[in-house]
C-alpha cells in the first residue's frame, strides 16, 4: 500500500504539474519584489548616480556633473581618513571582545549549572534592550558628576572622582565600545550556543579515553566544530558594528573633537547637516565597498581556518 | 560521571558575575527612573532613593498631550512606534511568507540569485538608503508620517522575514504536501492548508523579529519625521536627551518604558527567537 503511494508519488513528481513551477515562483515572489524593489534598487541607483553631481541641496535641480570628483574628494580629505580608522577601531575592537566574551559565556551556559534557564534567559535582555535606550543609559552610567561609574570607582577607592568619562576622544570611542560590547554580545551567545549543541558529546567522550584534558579537547574539537558558527556572528557582527550610527548618536554626537565620529555618521552629517548631497552619496558608496571588503575577506579567513580544521 | 567540586563552584562564580554585569545597568536604569530628580544630581550619591516615586511614569501615562510636554510626548511616541511596527510586521510577514514559500519549495531559474539579492539588502549600510528615500518619501507627501515609517520599515524588514520563513519552510518534511497535492490539492491550496498551519512557530519567531527590528530603528525614523505626529520612541529618547538640561530621571522612565515590551517579548519567547535567529547557521 504505501509502496503503491510512493510509485504515484514519484510518476506524480515527474508529470507535468510539477514544472511551470517558475510562473507560480515568480507570482509568490512578487508581492516581496515590489515591497523591497522600488524601496531599495532606486535608492541604491539613484545614490549611486548622485555621488558623480555636485548636489548641494535636497531640492531638485540640475546640479554639475563632476565624476569621480566626490570620490577623491573623500580619499584626499584627511576627515575621511580618520572617521575610517575611527571605524575600522570600533569595528575590529567590538567584534574581538563580542566574540571572545560571547564564547565565554555560551560555554559557560552550556555547562552543568544549576538554574541554566534563569542564567539564559539573564542573556537575553541585553540584545532586546533598544539601542537608543541602550545608548542613554550607557552615557549617564558614565556621567562625570552624578554617574554611577565614578561613584563605583569611589567605593573601591579606584579613583574616579568628577571624571567625564565621555570627556576626551580616545576614551570617548573606547567608553562607547564598551556599552556596544554589553549590548551585543548576547547575539554572539545565541549563536555559539546553538553551534555548541550540535557537538555530540561522544566525541569529548572518546577524545577523554584517548587521554585529552579539558583544555585540549576545547581546542581540537570544540573551536574546530564551532568554525561555522563563528563565521556567520564574525561577519553578522562587523557589517554591524561597520554601519554603526544609533549608539554615537545618542551617546556622543561624534565629539569630543570628533573623537567617536564613525564613516556612517560623518556621512550623515555630511549629507543631513551640511546639505552635500553628492559628496554624502560617494562616501555611502565607500561604506558599501569596504563592508564588501571586510565580508570578503571574513569568509576567505575563515574558510581557509574550516578547511584546517577538517583536515 | 561527577563534576569536580572546584570546578561546580567557578562556573557558579561565573554566572553570578555575568548575571551582576548584565543586570546592574538594566537596575540601575530603572533606579535613576524612580529617583526624584534632586536626588539624581545631590551629594551625596543615592544608591536608592530615599523617596522614591512613580510620578514620571504617571506624567507620561496621564498628561495631556500638547505638543511641548515632554512626558505626554512619550506616550504619543510609544503609540506611534507601536502603531509603525505592528503594521510592519504585518505586512512583512504576509509577504514574505509568500516569497519564502517559493524560495523553499519550488524550482526556477535565478532562485539563488535571487535569494542572495534579497540578503543583501540586510547588508546594505541604511546611509546608503536613506538619501534618496529621503528625497522619495518627501516627494510622496510621506515625510512625518506613519505610513511613510511604515513603507520604508516594509522594505527594509521583508528580506529578513523572507530569509527566516524560508529557512523555516525548509525544515517542514516535504511528504505532507506532496501526500495532499496526490488527493488533489493544488500547490497554493497545500501552501494554505498544510505548511501555514503547521509553520506557527516559525511564523511567530519572524513576527517577533520584525517586531523588534521595527521597534528599534532610528536612523530613518530620525531623519523622516519632525514632530509627534509620527516620531517613534527612540526618536523622543534621543531629542529628549541631547538636550542639557534634561531631567536625566525622565529619560531613564521613557526608556523603562521603551525596554519593556522588547524585553518582555524577548523573555516569554526566548526559545522561539534564539532558534529562529539561529535556524540555518549550524549546518555549516
Amino acid at each position: 500500500m504505501i509502496e503503491e503511494k510512493r510509485n504515484v508519488l514519484e510518476r506524480f513528481k515527474s508529470s507535468g504539474r510539477f514544472r511551470g513551477e517558475g510562473i507560480l515562483a515568480f507570482a509568490l515572489i512578487l508581492p516581496s519584489l515590489l515591497v523591497v524593489g522600488w524601496i531599495i534598487l532606486y535608492p541604491i541607483l539613484r545614490t549611486f548616480w548622485m555621488s558623480f553631481f555636485d548636489i548641494e541641496s535636497p531640492l531638485p535641480g540640475s546640479y554639475p556633473f563632476v565624476g569621480l570628483h566626490n570620490y577623491f574628494a573623500a580619499f584626499k580629505s584627511s576627515d575621511f581618513r580618520m572617521v575610517t580608522e575611527h571605524s575600522l577601531y570600533f569595528t575590529f575592537v567590538s567584534t574581538f571582545f563580542e566574540l571572545t566574551l560571547g564564547i565565554l559565556i555560551a560555554l559557560l551556559l552550556n555547562s552543568p549549572l544549576k538554574f541554566r534557564g534563569f542564567w539564559r534567559s539573564i542573556v537575553v535582555i541585553p540584545w532586546a534592550l533598544p539601542t537608543i535606550v541602550n545608548g542613554a543609559l550607557w552615557k549617564w552610567i558614565y556621567n562625570g558628576n552624578y554617574g554611577v561609574l565614578n561613584e563605583l570607582l569611589h567605593v573601591f577607592h579606584l579613583g574616579g572622582q568628577g571624571h567625564n568619562w565621555l570627556g576626551s576622544p580616545f576614551e570617548a570611542l573606547n567608553m562607547v565600545i564598551i556599552a556596544d560590547i554589553w549590548k551585543n554580545t548576547s547575539l554572539v551567545v545565541f549563536f555559539i550556543l546553538a553551534g555548541l549543541q550540535t557537538i555530540p558529546s561522544d566525541l569529548y567522550e572518546a577524545a577523554r579515553v584517548d587521554g585529552s584534558t579539558p583544555v585540549k579537547s576545547f581546542w581540537n574539537i570544540t573551536i574546530p566544530l564551532l568554525v561555522p558558527s563563528i563565521m556567520v556572528v564574525v561577519i553578522l557582527r562587523t557589517i554591524d558594528a561597520f554601519k554603526v550610527f544609533d549608539i554615537i548618536y545618542i551617546m556622543t554626537k561624534g565629539g569630543p573633537a570628533s573623537g567617536t565620529q564613525t564613516i556612517s555618521f560623518y556621512t550623515y552629517q555630511q549629507t543631513f547637516s551640511n546639505e552635500y548631497f553628492g559628496y554624502g552619496s560617494a562616501l555611502a558608496y565607500l561604506i558599501v565597498i569596504f563592508t564588501l571588503v571586510i565580508a570578503w575577506f571574513y569568509i576567505k579567513l575563515l574558510r581557509q581556518g574550516t578547511l584546517e580544521g577538517v583536515s | 560521571m561527577k563534576p569536580a567540586r572546584a570546578y561546580t563552584i567557578f562556573i557558579h562564580v561565573a554566572a553570578v558575575l555575568m548575571g551582576v554585569v548584565i543586570l546592574g545597568p538594566f537596575l540601575w536604569l530603572f533606579i535613576s527612573s524612580i529617583s526624584p530628580a534632586k536626588e539624581l544630581i545631590s551629594v551625596p550619591f543615592h544608591w536608592f532613593p530615599s523617596h522614591p516615586t512613580i510620578s514620571r511614569f504617571k506624567d507620561i501615562f496621564l498628561q495631556s498631550a500638547n505638543g511641548e510636554n515632554v512626558s505626554a510626548n512619550f506616550r504619543v511616541s510609544m503609540v506611534n512606534s507601536f502603531i509603525v511596527a505592528t503594521g510592519t510586521t504585518f505586512i512583512s510577514i504576509l509577504v514574505g511568507s509568500l516569497g519564502a514559500y517559493a524560495f523553499a519549495r519550488l524550482k526556477f531559474r535565478f532562485r539563488r540569485t535571487m535569494l542572495f539579492g534579497f540578503l543583501s539588502v540586510y547588508m546594505l549600510p541604511p546611509i546608503v538608503l536613506v538619501i534618496p528615500l529621503y528625497l522619495i518619501i518627501a516627494n510622496m507627501g510621506l515625510l512625518d508620517t506613519k505610513l511613510g515609517l511604515i513603507i520604508t520599515y516594509c522594505s527594509l524588514i521583508t528580506p529578513f522575514t523572507l530569509w527566516t520563513m524560508s529557512n523555516y519552510f525548509r525544515t517542514l518534511p516535504a511528504d505532507l504536501e506532496e501526500a495532499a497535492r496526490v488527493d488533489g490539492c493544488t500547490r497554493l491550496g497545500a501552501f494554505f492548508r498544510i505548511v501555514i498551519p503547521l509553520s506557527k512557530p516559525g511564523l511567530f519567531a519572524s513576527a517577533l523579529f520584525a517586531f523588534l527590528l521595527a521597534w528599534d530603528e532610528f536612523l530613518f525614523a530620525l531623519i523622516f519625521t519632525s514632530t509627534t505626529n509620527s516620531k517613534t520612541i527612540p526618536v523622543a529618547i534621543a531629542e529628549f536627551a541631547g538636550k542639557y538640561s534634561s531631567d536625566y530621571g525622565l529619560v531613564c522612565a521613557g526608556g523603562v518604558l521603551a525596554a519593556l515590551p522588547p524585553v518582555i517579548l524577548a523573555l516569554i519567547f526566548q526559545k522561539n527567537i534564539v532558534g529562529g535567529l539561529t535556524a540555518g547557521s549550524v549546518k555549516g
